[in-house]
């Protein structure tokens, strides 16, 4: 009932509005007088250069104002870098716009219609095209040869002593992986063998894989520079981390790459935006599908010996999953035992051992 | 007029088989299965507009749940069904499917089909001089294939599963596996069937845009003489014919990966507990098939409504455009450059980085000939005489569009700060106004410059001017705030920002956003109205109500099959001569002689005249070697 109501009083304003359109247009047929040709032009004019500046200020005042707001403190040291680029191009692009829109609103200000006056004939002239051709082109010219030195530098593969971590993405979760604290070395993968506890798709009978452990939190150590090696195990997600200005795609089927150096720890920001709570956050920035908006991974930096502490006290994945002994070539068994961390004489390598004896047989 | 008439006695025997024209043939003939390009022209305009409406309702429909993410939306469950949940949200998938069919629609069935469709068609042969399109069939196959892709479009919105939702991108191999989410599945297919059609579309008419171009302009339009508009449409199909059939190969390897079985696209996917046995394909290859297009796409999306705003600048200013050689080159420059500059779409995306180098550069060269193009509109703005038409007043606001979204670019372009904004509201922000708002303020320009053509009556001046003053500030307020939620990291696509403490701010402009898109959408009615009453009830139109030089205004108010009911106007000028010095009105139309007008004549020009008489001598000399 209320809908209905609702419905006719829109009805009714809408037969009013076009009464009133109506009626508008038959006086003006009626009055029969010729209004003089284009009346009422000059108030577009008018309009045009108070929108620019109304929204000239706005815009200056929102900017100020809010910086804070907008503007996320950088945490990398190559984020450093793009974000001074990024505020050079501001700098220059805020000018032009600015200049280019009070110019235009001006004129259409100006120059709105005059009976008395004729528009001057001004076809062309190539100094001036070539004036804003070559200043633009000398400005690019600057941004890009900046931009394309800071590119290179990201770029580049890392070093050998870079901290290397795995990021895997998946519908609607991203896990880590870490190649351990004995060898250093992720070891090798294969998607066909992962299953619902083998999520890494982990091939045991590479010997890197036994002290490498799985992350629900990325951990990393402040000034150290960190590799990052991307994956996706079922459609394209986007490994995001806004603080330090690190965006890559996660890509069934390849890796990707990215590598860049933290340079404050959470306990550093949190003190630095006086917010006890703060925590750095992972997002998803490539479509995924229903919970691309809920795959958030909290993100730890810490300083470099609590870093390797942190990693010494994390159980390699093998330990946590003793079953998957069975999965370890004999005669690696022992090295896998010793590499994970599991006890020599424990039960579950027992237990393991006779199950491989018994699937032998 | 006069001189229209004289070269009509002058050779009578021209006429040629046109003549059939008016009112011949029955309904279907025509209004429906009509071969007239100006009936094929407003056949894609309605249709565009139909789009044009569900497309910004969809739009509307999403920016609810950002704006007001706690706000029930119970009372859309009579239109939305199962897709409200029973907590009266907005399904999670479904925001995905509203986000993709938006993008969609918006970008291919509106700004390609109901712009080139709409303008390339009707103005292509009125500008030139022609009878009609080359191929008048071609031309409504043309039509009769988008309607066929727009009614299998239009029916995916409602099947159970719902319509693609893997973004207006469908990147595999999200988009291949049905199992990744629901849209992917019966949507995903009609997608590719409908996209197929509209390629095929898209293809005949560019074709015979190109050929009338190039083939039928009339007796003394030179390339130089063509107005901007010509330039732009002749461009814009050229873009099209070398584009679109690579997203036709790209869909049809991605049809290929979903019902054959091949790994074009797929590799090493486990999904839903099973580990598929595709092996070698790259996600990646499909961005660089699909971005081929997609990046000349937004050309052919922008290049059409910067050849209207030309027009109706230069016109309404009541001065030539400034550099009109400057604006083809710029064209012509961005045309080529198009092809070079699509994987800045890709800076990310596990490409090689020294691509990503490559594609920087070319990407920041694109901006100098649309600074160009820029800084012309500005200078003819320069010293003119502005008149304030609903058709200036939405040029203007092209520009200005231009402007803000286009120095957004000089960012997005430049790889290194491409990291932190890629894939972020400020993209939005940027293409929303730069290809997006600025197109569409191009297309309504056009309706609002050209509907006296089509309907031979006005719209209605002051509801047009309400119209714009809504909508462009309207714009501004749903886009501008877009750029600080994207420098503040906030990613495309999201749902709801609750799950992330760094996102769980900007509530405020969110809502303002919102609200300026409802608004902006409520005002698009004004405009609906406007157009069908005027149809019917507007003023009758003038011959030239805008006092214009181009060709399409020698017409008659109802120009019937065949356009000039005698011989086809010869041309003697470019179309730009408003207010020349010496003249006696402030324009000269394209169809008088130089001969005619010795008081404003630049000297060069009257050297032509000697031409123009050799020229009218030889007419039937040169009617032989046709």
């Amino acid at each position: 009932m209320m809908s209905l109501i609702i419905g006719l009083g829109v009805i009714l304003v809408l037969f009013i509005l076009y009464l009133i359109f109506r009626i508008g247009r038959l006086v003006g047929l009626v009055k029969g007088t010729k209004e003089k040709e284009h009346a009422g032009n000059d108030i577009h004019g008018f309009l045009f250069l108070l929108f620019c500046i109304v929204g000239l200020a706005v815009f200056a005042w929102y900017s100020y104002a809010h910086f804070d707001r907008y503007v996320l403190p950088v945490a990398s040291e190559h984020g450093a870098i793009t974000d001074h680029l990024f505020w050079i191009t501001m700098a220059i692009t805020v000018v032009a716009f600015g200049l280019i829109s009070v110019v235009m609103f001006w004129f259409t200000y100006k120059y709105s219609y005059d009976e008395n006056r004729k528009a001057t004939f001004f076809p062309d002239s190539h100094k001036l095209e070539i004036i804003w051709t070559v200043i633009p082109a000398i400005v690019l010219a600057l941004l890009i040869f900046r931009g394309l030195r800071a590119w290179n530098d990201i770029t580049s593969p890392a070093s050998e002593q870079a901290e290397v971590v795995e990021l895997i993405g998946q519908q609607f979760a991203w896990t880590a992986r870490y190649p351990g604290v004995k060898d250093k070395q992720l070891g090798d993968i294969n998607y066909k063998l992962i299953d619902a506890v083998n999520e890494f798709g982990l091939d045991l009978t590479d010997k890197n894989t036994y002290d490498d452990f799985k992350a629900l939190e990325l951990h990393l150590p402040k000034g150290k520079e960190v590799h990052l090696m991307i994956r996706a195990k079922d459609v394209l997600h986007s490994v995001f981390l806004p603080h330090f200005r690190v965006k890559m795609d996660a890509v069934p089927g390849m890796y990707t790459n990215f590598k860049f150096t933290p340079t404050k720890s959470t306990e550093d920001m949190r003190a630095e935006l006086g917010d006890p709570n703060f925590n750095y956050e992972m997002a998803c920035t490539e479509i995924c599908g229903k919970g691309h908006f809920s795959m958030r991974f909290l993100v730890v930096v810490e300083e470099p010996e609590a870093y390797e502490k942190w990693k010494a006290a994390q159980e390699t994945w093998l330990k946590q999953n003793p079953d998957y002994l069975a999965k370890v070539p004999s005669a690696l068994r022992e090295v896998a035992m010793i590499k994970s961390g599991i006890p020599v004489e424990s039960e579950a390598a027992t237990a393991a051992t006779a199950q491989t004896v018994s699937i032998s047989n | 007029m006069a001189t229209v008439d004289i070269h009509t006695q002058a050779d009578v025997h021209h006429h040629d088989d046109h003549d059939h024209e008016h009112h011949h043939g029955n309904f279907w003939t025509n209004y429906i299965f009509c071969q007239d390009h100006k009936v094929i022209a407003k056949q894609f305009l309605i249709t565009g507009m139909f789009w044009a409406l569900i497309g910004g309702t969809m739009s509307v429909l999403f920016r609810l749940q950002l704006g007001f993410p706690e706000a029930s939306i119970e009372w859309l469950r009579p239109v939305l069904g199962g897709w409200i949940t029973p907590e009266g949200k907005l399904d999670t998938e479904f925001y995905l499917a509203l986000v993709t069919m938006h993008g969609t629609i918006m970008v291919f069935f509106v700004l390609t089909a109901g712009l080139s469709g709409t303008f390339s068609n009707f103005l292509i042969p009125l500008q030139v001089g022609a009878r009609d399109m080359a191929s008048g069939f071609m031309n409504m196959l043309s039509y009769w294939f988008f309607f066929l892709s727009s009614v299998i479009m239009f029916v995916s919105i409602f099947i159970s599963t719902g319509p693609a939702s893997g973004g207006w991108t469908i990147y595999p191999p999200l988009s291949a596996l049905p199992q990744a989410m629901s849209g992917s599945g019966l949507g995903m297919t009609l997608w590719l069937v409908s996209m197929a059609l509209f390629i095929v579309s898209s293809l005949l008419g560019g074709i015979n845009y190109i050929t009338t171009v190039i083939n039928m302009r009339t007796k003394g339009m030179s390339f130089s003489r063509l107005p901007l508009t010509v330039w732009a449409f002749f461009f814009t199909a050229i873009i099209g014919v070398l584009s679109f059939p690579v997203l036709f190969a790209a869909a049809l390897l991605l049809i290929f990966d979903r019902s054959f079985g091949t790994s074009f696209y797929l590799s090493d996917i486990y999904i839903n507990g099973e580990a598929l046995p595709n092996q070698g394909g790259s996600p990646v290859l499909f961005q660089h098939l699909f971005w081929f297009l997609g990046h000349p796409e937004v050309y052919i999306v922008i290049l059409p409504s910067l050849g209207i705003t030309s027009e109706i600048i230069a016109t309404n200013s009541r001065k030539p455009i400034f550099g009109y050689k400057a604006m083809v080159g710029s064209i012509l420059f961005i045309t080529i450059l198009s092809f070079v500059v699509w994987a800045h779409h890709m800076f990310v995306t596990g490409m090689n980085p020294f691509l990503g180098s490559i594609f920087t550069l070319l990407t920041l060269i694109i901006a100098v000939p649309s600074a160009v193009k820029i800084f012309n509109y500005v200078t003819t703005l320069w010293k003119g005489n502005i008149i304030f038409t609903p058709a200036m007043l939405f040029s203007i606001g092209l520009v200005s569009f231009f402007l803000s979204g286009g120095i957004t670019g000089i960012f997005l372009g430049n790889s290194a700060v491409d990291i932190q904004l890629h894939d972020t509201y400020f993209v939005v922000a940027h293409f929303h106004l730069v290809m997006g708002s600025a197109s569409f303020f191009g297309m309504l320009a056009g309706v609002y410059h050209w509907f006296p053509k089509m309907f031979g009556r006005m719209m209605d001046d002051r509801l047009g001017k309400i119209h714009f003053w809504i909508t462009f500030i309207g714009v501004y307020l749903v886009f501008f705030p877009m750029h600080y939620i994207g420098i503040a990291g906030f990613p495309r696509r999201y749902y709801s920002w609750t799950n992330f403490e760094l996102f769980n701010s900007f509530a405020d402009l969110n809502m303002l956003v919102s609200t300026a898109a409802i608004l902006t959408l409520s005002a698009q009615f004004i405009f609906l109205f406007n157009f069908f009453y005027s149809i019917f009830r507007g003023k009758v139109a003038p011959a030239n109500p805008w006092k214009s030089n181009s060709l399409e205004w020698t017409t008659p108010r109802h120009p019937g099959h065949g356009n000039w009911p005698g011989e086809i106007p010869t041309v003697y000028r470019w179309p730009y001569d408003y207010s020349k010095p010496g003249a006696k009105d402030d324009y000269i139309p394209q169809t008088v002689p130089y001969s005619e007008t010795p008081e404003s004549n630049l000297p060069h020009e009257n050297d032509l005249i000697k031409l123009e008489m050799e020229d009218s001598g030889a007419i039937v000399v040169e009617d032989k070697k046709h």
